[in-house]
């Protein structure tokens, strides 16, 4: 039969994005914990002469969805298509509900038994031949993570075929799946391994929270040191050392004052290029980026990207839950927190493995006001941790605080009560090097694509409509708040213009107003609460619509004002 | 006997006995493998009514305390 479209269809965590990945050779994030893909992603295949087109999909435990998650999933099946089943050979009898589920509305499908190297390591034996009879389908051992099998699925996927559509009841179902599992799979006992006997460790209350605590501070950590020493001795040295002659041999060229120098160059400070406060295209606006956030991004996704193929964070997501309940969610709504302290615009799409809307809304709008992403807190463990670590450690416990009393408000005020968790915690498994690197340079490539153009819009933005004299004009208008209420300068106007664009620059933007160590912490944590970039924005109004984010966005204006004002009556100087 | 999940002790292993859900909790836990008649281990439960972590097969899952407390399971004790 001629094949046009193939969906990806399976239930979550079960290598589905691994084994799309190696079929297409399209770059998509794969980690272990469910609800990793929140979208669907496509990716073409050759097919001997034919390209056809490959659908990863979120996944799924029933064709009734729970969550926007699933629901994708299921609304691209109504597209029409083949369907790739991915099951998880380590757990045989509930993929096989979504399987049958399937074949009963007679959609062509071959399946993909996943995990196969691991079932065997664990001692499940199950006999494909078997299994293919009873399902009625090719079925083709594969692992998705080392690319064994792939062949063979793309081999025998001709053999798909419709089947007559059937009408059976959940009884019936779980009946038949009962007597597959009974004659197609062998289970031979084995010892708990090491790794087993630390899944159990971490999910236990008083062990749990000690490893909790203790990877948080590693994480922390490692981050910190990796960040600071990429930066001192490589990205410093690089630009001090290589960059800056180059940019003075350009800035004679030009000629100081002539409109290119101020553009590219910015201003000269003593004859020099001081890096953090020139603002030029070229020279602060590569600094900040590359320089500065740049390290602390690289470290931040090799630790988390560990994190998440071990398969740690839903253990965290159950520990943290009763505390999320506080804050109206549920534990696993740490997934896009975590993610946000990253990018905050995955950390948004991420809501979506969230059930209900109510919760949705709390989750996003809290981390859009209180979650700084990892080029923001780069930059002000740059800019503020000049004037003391302690400082730094201020602002962030202004945010959490912040976090939590605002969620403590949200739950109070929004009707409904916060679902309970219900998340399966993958077993751990130990991250592969080459995984690890290959989802590491995909995100640091994404931040390099999306970031700078941003940063470097932004700093654009800002000479342009300083010769032009527009940011006078604005900065005349909000005196009263800026100064009146905040206590900063009249100039901190641009900084808020330019934190629509991008938090990184706009925090490096506070570096040459000689600001007070009061000042800068104010405006540090107003720059995190007012607004999330724009990037997020536009996610938040696609996930939340145009109503809940005007509520939303009313709620961070607020907050800001607020915390502003009462920052600036409480610190001292 | 019978008790609900939330009575179990960690460690302690048993046979659902009932699911009291509504349609869509039971469909989902059924879908992830906790169904009557399975053999679950119950792994362990957190404190101030948090959620607790049964053994299906091979898999963990944790379920919120509302949701336990609607769990019947079979223990011999």
């Amino acid at each position: 039969m001629n094949i046009e479209k193939i969906l990806l269809i399976g239930n979550p965590n079960v290598g589905k994005s691994a084994i799309f990945s190696r079929l297409t050779g399209a770059k998509v994030i794969i980690s272990n914990y469910p609800g990793t893909t929140v979208e669907f992603t496509q990716g073409k295949m050759k097919m001997g002469e034919e390209s056809v087109m490959i659908i990863d999909a979120p996944g799924t435990y029933t064709l009734e969805p729970t969550c926007k998650a699933e629901d994708v999933a299921c609304r691209m099946l109504g597209e029409g298509g083949l369907v790739i089943n991915v099951i998880d050979a380590t757990n045989l009898e509930r993929n096989l509900y979504l399987t049958l589920q399937l074949l009963e509305k007679g959609i062509p499908v071959i399946v993909a038994l996943n995990m196969w190297d691991d079932a065997k390591h664990r001692g499940i034996n199950i006999d494909v031949k078997k299994l293919e009879e009873n399902l009625t389908a090719p079925v083709v051992p594969v692992c998705g993570l080392t690319g064994e099998g792939i062949k063979d699925l793309v081999l025998r996927m001709p053999e798909m075929k419709p089947s007559k559509p059937f009408v059976s009841t959940d009884g019936q179902k779980w009946g038949k799946i009962g007597k597959i599992v009974e004659e197609t799979q062998k289970l031979t006992h084995r010892h708990r391994t090491l790794l087993e006997i630390l899944e159990d460790l971490s999910i236990k209350p008083f062990s749990g929270l000690l490893i909790a605590a203790g990877v948080m501070y590693c994480t922390f950590w490692a981050v910190r040191f990796l960040g600071e020493n990429l930066i001192r001795h490589m990205f410093e040295p690089l630009f001090g050392g290589l960059w800056s002659p180059l940019m003075l041999r350009l800035s004679a060229f030009l000629g100081e004052g002539s409109f290119f120098h101020h553009i590219l160059i910015g201003n000269l400070a003593g004859g020099g290029i001081d890096f953090s406060q020139s603002f030029g295209l070229l020279t602060t606006g590569f600094f900040v980026p590359i320089a500065m956030v740049f390290p602390y991004i690289l470290s931040f996704y090799l630790v988390l990207g560990i994190l998440e193929d071990l398969g740690y964070l839903p253990r965290l997501a159950v520990l943290m839950d009763n505390f999320m309940h506080h804050l109206g969610l549920h534990g696993y709504a740490i997934i896009p927190f975590i993610l946000g302290l990253g990018c905050n615009v995955p950390g948004a799409l991420a809501t979506r493995i969230l059930e209900e809307r109510r919760e949705k809304f709390i989750a996003a709008t809290l981390m859009a006001i209180a979650i700084p992403c990892m080029a923001q807190i780069a930059m002000i463990v740059g800019l503020v941790g000049q004037r003391g670590g302690k400082y730094v450690a201020v602002i962030f416990f202004i945010l959490f605080a912040l976090l939590i009393i605002k969620g403590l408000i949200l739950n109070r005020v929004l009707k409904g009560v916060s679902p309970e968790i219900l998340v399966e915690i993958p077993p751990y498994r130990i991250p592969q090097i080459q995984a690890v690197i290959k989802k590491l340079w995909m995100r640091l490539s994404g931040f390099l694509k999306e970031a700078m153009p941003f940063v470097l819009l932004g700093v654009f933005f800002v000479n342009v409509l300083h010769m032009l004299r527009i940011i006078d004009f604005f900065s005349y208008i909000f005196t009263p708040v800026l100064t009146g209420l905040w206590g900063l300068p009249k100039e901190a106007v641009s900084v808020l213009m330019v934190g629509f664009l991008r938090k990184d620059i706009a925090v490096g933007m506070l570096g040459p107003l000689n600001l007070t160590t009061k000042q800068l912490i104010i405006g540090s944590t107003i720059l995190a609460v007012y607004f999330p970039c724009i990037a997020t924005y536009i996610v938040l109004i696609r996930e939340l619509g145009v109503k809940d984010t005007l509520k939303s966005t009313f709620m961070m204006l607020v907050a800001a004002l607020l915390i502003g004002a009462s920052l600036n009556l409480v610190l001292v100087d | 006997m019978i008790i609900d999940l939330i009575q179990m002790r960690a460690g302690e292993s048993g046979v659902i006995w009932e699911i009291q859900g509504g349609h869509g909790l039971m469909r989902k836990l059924y879908s992830m493998g906790a169904r009557p008649g399975k053999k679950i281990i119950k792994v362990s439960s957190h404190f101030w009514r948090g959620p607790q972590t049964i053994e299906v097969d091979n898999m963990q899952i944790a379920v919120g305390f509302g949701m336990a407390r609607r769990i019947l399971v079979a223990v011999e004790r």
